[in-house]
């Protein structure tokens, strides 16, 4: 897997081989996580490796969309601290950070009447001044971005006007426009039909391998999970469970433990990635309907 | 910068300028007129030269110290609550989001309110309607407050403030004697009668503070706001801390308006969307509400004096027609439309 570095940030290439060992850091340690008095998560530990694309995988309500919240700085731990490159999060400006860490939050709203141009140009914003607002980089950038996510075609159409697949890649889009080596995404593929699911998360791919970007993605599919995925974090009741290569974190004692859901896990033909397959229901059990 | 440009025609930023510049142009002709009009007319060259300095000492007396004030004051008021009412409207995301239904405005009426009953006078009637507005604002502020402040929650509150005050002004009024209780009608319909400078300077000073820190500092952070915490807060906007600035300058600028011309009502709900039509560009329009705003209410009062002759309406009036009947035309516009 060879990488281009565009986004590195200095002083954290050591040296060490392989492709987890450069890039920005993003850990959480301690971390108590909770929306006003109901406690998500407590004395929670998590890495994230550079330039990996980390998957975070669990059942419904288990925090893991809060973790990614936590880890983006837009949830404020009730204990612990998140650390990026070794310095509290919440040290350092907003600004600074949103110059290294982009998020994609699960629910954003277009403004009314907005372009496609204009709202990709909106990811600019922590690059630019009050005296200085729009530069030939910002342009530039910003055509590279619905380039990369193909909605170059769609620059002028309003926001409101797209289909869903459409619009979630002119979000994407306008997460690259932010620049940043990191990016979070919380629960891209929602919403999409299969189809779309299936490009986002190429398009995901080919930002982590081509760019060298580090990705932090949730996904419900534990298949599109292990398929992509270089670093796997499974979670459940606020505990992370495991975490690691998919081909070791995904096995049938591991989705049962974490889903409480039986099944068998084979290789995927198409990729050699682990494929969760779901045991049948018992025939006893159909037979009582 | 091309890539704005592709929606074909002017960039939206610049259309907004040209918006906002038509606006204030408009409202400077309508300030022209109203200064010309009354019982010693002027020619709108009269009106400019004397407002430059070259009038006669009869004109100057008449341009600089009776009509003047009130023309200033009608562009002042009318620009504070349409920047009050774009900045409510984007920060609780809700278009009917304006200070005379989030309880601010009746807040200040309140604070008025009690001055009169209480005997006070008109320095002490617009001191009290800026308390009023002001503390309004900091109790809805507390009350809506958890772990930040949410539009939705901002909007609950204060429609309960605005239910709860309702009831203690008219209470109020029920307790005044019956010309306390005739001011403080034509007090609470919004008037611009008799304003003199000592009237319009406290919201001159906020506005020429105020207007710069929320049209420059807080228009594009308040825009990004708008597609939502979580992804404003991943751009680098300090969402809570631009809230918390946002709403102080928009209680402060509704409750000076209100205690220069009284609670006037539509124009902080009518301005934003009037800007949002004519530049058609998403976000909050700010600067152009501001002006639009300026020339509605130089426009109604202008139409105030003039509309009847020899008998003045309260500007208010004026407003609140207008106001309404554009709301209603806007219904039926968007039903025809099939979009409600």
């Amino acid at each position: 897997m060879t990488q281009t570095i565009e986004h590195g940030i200095s002083g954290h290439g050591n040296g060490v081989a392989g492709m987890h060992d450069d890039g920005p850091r993003l850990s959480g340690s301690a971390l108590t996580l909770s929306y006003d008095k109901r406690v998500v998560a407590e004395n929670l530990d998590v890495t994230i490796p550079g330039r990996s694309f980390t998957v975070i995988i669990g059942p419904n309500a288990c925090g893991k969309s809060t973790l990614l919240r936590a880890l983006a700085r837009t949830l404020r731990p009730a204990a612990g601290t998140v650390l990026l490159d070794g310095r509290d999060i919440t040290s350092l400006p907003a600004r600074k950070v949103a110059r290294t860490l982009g998020l994609l939050p699960q629910t954003s709203v277009a403004p009314d009447g907005i372009t496609v141009a204009e709202l990709v140009g909106r990811g600019r914003y922590p690059h630019q001044r009050l005296l200085r607002q729009w530069s030939a980089d910002d342009e530039r950038v910003v055509r590279e971005s619905m380039e990369a996510t193909g909605v170059a075609d769609l620059a002028g159409r309003m926001v409101d006007e797209l289909s869903g697949g459409q619009r979630q890649r002119v979000w994407i889009a306008m997460a690259l426009a932010q620049e940043t080596p990191l990016l979070l995404l919380d629960e891209p593929t929602t919403y999409l039909d299969i189809a779309h699911q299936i490009e986002v998360l190429d398009l995901c791919a080919r930002l982590h391998e081509e760019r060298g970007r580090t990705l932090v993605a949730v996904l419900h599919d534990l298949n599109h999970a292990a398929r992509y995925a270089t670093h796997l974090i499974a979670m459940r009741d606020g505990r992370v469970v495991a975490a690691g290569a998919p081909g070791e974190v995904m096995t049938a004692d591991l989705v049962e433990e974490v889903f409480r859901l039986p099944c068998r896990v084979i290789d995927d033909p198409e990729t050699g990635t682990p494929l969760v397959v779901p045991a049948a229901r018992r025939r006893t059990e159909s037979a009582t309907r | 910068m091309p890539v704005r440009r592709i929606a074909g025609g002017m960039t939206p930023r610049l259309r907004a300028v040209a918006v906002g510049a038509g606006c204030l142009l408009l409202a400077l002709v309508f300030g022209v007129l109203a200064v010309g009009g009354g019982d010693y007319p002027m020619s709108p060259s009269d009106v400019v030269r004397t407002v430059l300095g070259g009038g006669s000492p009869a004109e100057d007396f008449i341009v600089h110290e009776l009509r003047l004030p009130r023309v200033v004051t009608a562009l002042l008021v009318g620009a504070a609550l349409a920047l009050a009412g774009a900045v409510f409207q984007s920060l609780v995301r809700n278009p009917l989001g304006s200070p005379d239904l989030l309880g601010f405005t009746q807040g200040s009426a309140a604070g008025a309110l009690l001055v009169v009953v209480t005997g006070g006078g008109s320095a002490a009637l617009a001191g009290g309607a800026v308390l009023g507005g002001v503390v309004t604002g900091a109790v809805i502020y507390a009350l809506a407050w958890r772990g930040g402040l949410h539009g939705h929650r901002l909007v609950l509150v204060g429609i309960g403030a605005t239910a709860i005050l309702t009831g203690v002004n008219g209470y109020l009024l029920t307790r005044g004697r019956l010309m306390e209780a005739a001011r403080a009608m034509l007090w609470l319909t919004g008037s611009l009668d008799g304003r003199g400078w000592e009237d319009v300077l406290p919201l001159l000073v906020a506005m020429a503070v105020l207007a710069p820190v929320v049209l420059l500092g807080c228009a594009r952070p308040l825009a990004i706001t708008e597609m939502g915490d979580d992804l404003a807060r991943g751009l680098g906007v300090r969402v809570q801390g631009l809230r918390l600035v946002l709403l102080g300058a928009a209680v402060l600028l509704t409750s000076l308006a209100a205690a220069a011309a009284g609670p006037v009502s539509f124009v902080a709900l009518t301005a934003p969307h009037l800007a949002r039509r004519m530049t058609r560009a998403p976000g909050p329009n700010l600067l152009a509400a501001t002006c639009t705003g300026a020339a509605l209410l130089t426009g109604a009062d202008l139409a105030a004096q003039r509309l009847f002759a020899g008998h003045q309406l309260p500007v208010g009036v004026v407003t609140g027609v207008l106001g309404g009947g554009y709301l209603v035309w806007l219904l039926a516009a968007q039903r025809k439309a099939g979009r409600i």
